[in-house]
């Protein structure tokens, strides 16, 4: 068979069909807010919420709930809005608090699979809700519409806030004091990036999330100079190397996350080349 | 009716009062220069009069016009901003944001063009922010105060980190719009331009002081100031 007919067998069964749609959506969701984490100093927020995940989704699994979303979401949620909220004052300081809470959370997580999985696969588990391995071909009707759903949503309240987004990004001070209401804005932008991650735990598991959410602002960053230009970019960018990891992985039986990352990498580093010879500064 | 009064204003943060009993007014087409020690309370009284922290006792009543966040505020530069990929037609549009809805109306991009001409830097209009001098960063942020507000605009420290060149350049700018009608509040700790620019002084500090620049040259609090001034210099 030739790689072309390999893809069109693999397209005939649904579930790779909908692996590559509900890769694309979240690559596209996730690359959005990136521009505005990378220009906050939170490039690592996704790190830490996607641990914070992982330890939650181990909480659940424990305590034996059969739809784990129901706990996951929240909690995550939850820990968003409290590190972007102290970001500013708090005394445990914005990139402290994450690390805190990302490796706090990765190693209880772990802590209480060991102790209380009935899996027989323990390690099996743990490695593919952290690498995502196969996750995303197994996913189920209702899934794809969720995330479907939740994309939209994503996609919607992006646009409708775009400008205080950027407002809000660029000087919160100023935006302040003409009268936007920054907390409400950054409390969006946590509860957003939260629901980000937990949808793009399938995908890339939770250790790489940070890769799909920072790289292709990093990239479009490199070369273009204005924030819209730089989003757009970033959206685009992201949703090509989401397509041409997934298409790689099928055809070389390669995991699905770690290719997607490696591809937006090899984006960054050509972006960052086009940037060199363009003659941007740094 | 002045644009701006501040009554019996007690000032301070986390149960520490910084300035007590701080009475003055500013009149339409004033310039005044708020100057003072490190500390003495001058971002604090900003950011009071921003309406972003409020004031532990005495209240603030603003006239003539003048509607509360109706001040155009030119904050100083973050690091955030020095690498921020942003055009300065977006930054100058951001300063409509406080009257617009999800989106910017046309009345609100025109008033973005209009800032931009009258700042001078409409050529620059599609050049990507950290790209510019100081100096022309210093237009952008100005003209998005513009957008925001076009009777009076509150300046923190603005001419920090200016080469003397651009300095120049922008207290003559600062001076035109003055003339042009806009009322000017500026924090500063170049006392001996606040001397030679504006019309009315604000000292705070130990001894609080609040009048005309010919009454503050011949004040105490005045002369001690500047003559710490010029020993500095020599």
């Amino acid at each position: 068979m030739t790689w072309m007919e390999t893809l069109q067998y693999y397209f005939s069964y649904p579930f790779v069909r909908y692996a590559l749609l509900v890769g694309v959506l979240i690559a596209l969701c996730s690359s959005l807010l990136g521009v505005t984490l990378v220009l906050k100093r939170f490039s690592f927020i996704g790190d830490g919420l996607s641990h914070v995940a992982f330890g939650a989704l181990a909480v659940a699994a424990v305590i034996g709930l059969t739809n784990e979303m129901l706990f996951v979401l929240p909690a995550t949620v939850l820990c968003a809005v409290l590190l972007l909220r102290t970001g500013q004052n708090a005394r445990v300081r914005g990139d402290a608090a994450i690390a805190m809470l990302s490796v706090g959370a990765l190693a209880v997580g772990y802590l209480l699979m060991n102790l209380f999985s009935t899996s027989t696969n323990l390690s099996g588990d743990v490695c593919s809700t952290l690498f995502g391995s196969t996750a995303i071909l197994t996913l189920t009707r209702t899934e794809v519409w969720l995330c479907v759903v939740l994309s939209v949503v994503v996609l919607a309240v992006f646009a409708l806030f775009y400008n205080k987004i950027f407002a809000v990004t660029f000087d919160e001070n100023f935006a302040r004091a003409v009268g936007t209401r920054v907390d409400a804005c950054n409390l969006l932008i946590a509860v957003v990036i939260a629901v980000i991650i937990v949808l793009a735990m399938k995908l890339v598991g939770s250790l790489l999330i940070s890769a799909l959410v920072i790289f292709p602002a990093l990239s479009a960053m490199r070369v273009f100079k204005s924030f819209r230009a730089v989003t757009i970019c970033a959206a685009i960018c992201s949703v090509c190397c989401a397509a041409l990891g997934i298409l790689v992985s099928i055809l070389g039986g390669t995991p699905v996350g770690s290719t997607i990352v490696a591809i937006d990498i090899a984006a960054f580093l050509g972006f960052a080349l086009a940037g060199r010879l363009g003659g941007q500064p740094g | 009716m002045p644009q701006l009064v501040c009554q019996n204003l007690t000032l301070g943060y986390d149960g520490q009062i910084l300035v007590n009993n701080l009475n003055f007014q500013v009149n339409a087409g004033d310039y005044l220069c708020i100057v003072g020690e490190n500390g003495a309370g001058k971002s604090t009284l900003m950011r009071t009069l921003l309406g972003l922290r409020p004031p532990i006792a005495g209240e603030i009543v603003v006239g003539d016009g003048l509607r509360r966040g109706e001040i155009g505020y030119l904050p100083q530069q973050t690091d955030v901003q020095r690498d921020f990929p942003a055009s300065v037609r977006e930054i100058v549009r951001s300063g409509c944001q406080g009257r617009a809805g999800a989106f910017y109306s046309r009345a609100d991009r025109q008033r973005a063009e209009d800032a931009m001409a009258r700042m001078d830097i409409a050529p620059l209009a599609r050049r990507c922010y950290r790209e510019l001098s100081g100096g022309q960063q210093q237009r952008v942020l100005l003209a998005r105060a513009l957008c925001a507000a076009q009777k009076l605009l509150l300046l923190d420290e603005p001419t920090a980190g200016l080469d003397p060149h651009a300095t120049a350049e922008f207290y003559a700018l600062i001076e035109s719009l003055n003339r042009s009608g806009v009322t000017i509040l500026m924090v500063s700790h170049d006392v001996s331009a606040a001397v030679r620019y504006a019309s009315h002084i604000l000292h705070i500090g130990a001894a609080l002081f609040f009048g005309t620049k010919a009454d503050y040259l011949a004040s105490a609090a005045g002369r001690r100031w500047l003559g710490a001034e010029g020993g500095a210099a020599r």
